[in-house]
């Protein structure tokens, strides 16, 4: 059963300048008594995301929207796992996959062959597994010779196709994205819209997080609308872009 | 007690996404010699170097016989060199794995095993140099070299602890890998490195000795390599060591595993 369930959780970023995270500023505060931490400790705290309480289940495809700034990156975190609710609780049921960001661990000198073990390892893909889809990565991202030689030495397109090809070769459960992924040319483009969509339908839960009302409307069947860490508006895809977008 | 056996399945989870350690840890190697025709070697080459160097200047100062100091400086330079990169980069593996950390839920203990790794791969690189050492000297191996496995397991039960409280608290605190530095000049000398302990009068040796853990667990690896059995008090402490660290790690990085992303 891959299910997500929020209850009243929150999120509040600790932000420290120099001085709140050094030892010294610290030890001072212990031994003057702490008064010096009115202006010294230089602790403020930023709330990203307020009480919110929902549920997805198996089915349901999710469309984040809101201003920037409105915790739309923060919630796909907390969502992904990475960061835990600092109040409320979160219970995320179901291996979760995340194409925030399909170039992170992609290192400019190793060679393409290379970048396709570490980029799989990180997405939880044992070396097997990795070997099996091999060809099939290689293939799809249409390096040729090119796989043997170092990333440094690719176009940013080339770059991009192979990040995809290897993001997109895990099946999660749960999938999580930040705007949807198109790259390449006009070729390559319709490949990875259908590598996309067979990634989106074989998911049990899609959250992704945009600014166009077509993509929201075309693909989800729910919507949140997010301000300032709120929730403004839980509901169906067409009421939440229609109440957002306007019109 | 419900987040000790969450800190557990962190650190058993950690263990099930070893391959991708190893995937890390490898490219972190290749990344610093990328380009190098000797690679890692040209650690070896210049430790090698100050080996020799060491050996020439401190034996005729102390007055050693060449067979028996050099074997014993090479073994615990290369030794010391292995315990204090791991102390150090233990400081900073979380930080510079924020990129990882802020944006895919990997068992954080995967990064603090990605770094013993790869100082272990680069201990192999130097550990060259002690059997060379021992083949110019006329020096060989005898059967108590076995006890290395052990010792060195020891080693880094203990340093897989160590390394993750460095690891959170010098996320939070940001000058505390300064204080880690200086704390290990100092114990580099405190420490029978370049000085053998039998050079000590008999008392302040035995204050100096048994009351440094470093030296325990130095003594756990590189007293079977040069061909003799670790002492009881070598394992006893190393043992407890490994045990008290433990549990107080386990409980530290459970009390702030989940606040560490936001601290980074």
């Amino acid at each position: 059963m891959t299910v997500i369930d929020f209850k009243n959780a929150s999120v509040d970023f600790p932000i420290y300048n120099a001085g709140g995270r050094s030892l010294k500023k610290r030890l001072m505060q212990v031994a003057t008594g702490g008064q010096i931490s009115a202006d010294g400790q230089g602790r403020v705290i930023v709330r990203a995301l307020e009480d919110l309480s929902f549920e997805f289940s198996e089915g349901e495809c999710v469309g984040l929207v809101g201003h920037n700034g409105a915790g739309k990156s923060t919630l796909l975190r907390v969502l992904s796992g990475v960061y835990s609710p600092t109040e409320g609780e979160v219970s995320i049921r179901g291996a979760v996959g995340s194409l925030i960001d399909i170039s992170l661990g992609i290192d400019q000198e190793a060679t393409g062959r290379e970048n396709i073990y570490i980029r799989g390892a990180l997405l939880g893909l044992s070396r097997r597994k990795i070997d099996a889809a091999l060809d099939n990565i290689i293939d799809f991202a249409e390096l040729g010779d090119f796989i043997d030689m170092p990333v440094r030495t690719y176009s940013s397109g080339m770059h991009l196709r192979l990040a995809f090809s290897v993001s997109t070769i895990v099946r999660p459960d749960i999938l999580i994205m930040d705007e949807w992924l198109s790259v390449g040319d006009e070729g390559f483009k319709q490949k990875a819209e259908s590598r996309m969509s067979e990634l989106v339908s074989s998911s049990k839960i899609v959250v992704i997080a945009s600014h166009s009302k077509d993509l929201i409307l075309n693909m989800c069947n729910r919507a949140i609308w997010l301000e300032h860490g709120r929730i403004r508006m839980d509901g169906s895809a067409s009421d939440v872009c229609s109440a957002y977008f306007g019109g | 007690m419900q987040f000790s056996t969450g800190t557990l399945t962190d650190i058993a989870s950690a263990f099930k996404r070893i391959s991708l350690v190893g995937a890390l840890g490898w490219q972190d190697v290749r990344q610093r010699y990328r380009r190098s025709a000797l690679g890692p070697f040209w650690l070896t080459i210049s430790m090698g170097i100050m080996i020799g160097t060491i050996g020439l200047v401190f034996g005729k100062l102390f007055n050693s016989p060449m067979v028996e100091f050099l074997p014993f400086l090479a073994a615990g330079i290369i030794l010391w060199t292995f315990i204090s990169s791991v102390v150090t980069e233990g400081c900073s593996e979380f930080v510079s794995a924020q990129g990882i950390i802020k944006q895919l839920p990997i068992p954080l203990f995967v990064h603090t095993l990605r770094m013993i790794w790869r100082n272990c791969i680069i201990l192999f690189h130097n550990i060259i140099i002690f059997p060379v050492v021992l083949l110019v000297l006329g020096g060989s191996f005898n059967a108590n070299v076995i006890f290395v496995v052990p010792g060195f397991l020891l080693l880094l039960v203990n340093l897989a602890w160590l390394g993750l409280m460095l690891g959170v608290v010098c996320a939070r605190y940001r000058d505390l890998p300064q204080i880690v530095s200086s704390a290990l000049q100092v114990l580099f000398y405190l420490t029978p490195i370049i000085w053998m302990p039998k050079l000590l009068p008999e008392r302040a040796g035995s204050f100096i000795l048994d009351f440094n853990p470093v030296f325990h667990l130095i003594e756990v690896v590189r007293s079977p390599l040069l061909g003799q059995v670790p002492s009881f008090d070598n394992w006893l402490v190393s043992t407890f060591l490994a045990v008290s660290g433990w549990v107080v790690a386990i409980f530290f990085y459970g009390r702030y595993r989940k606040r560490l992303p936001y601290w980074l």
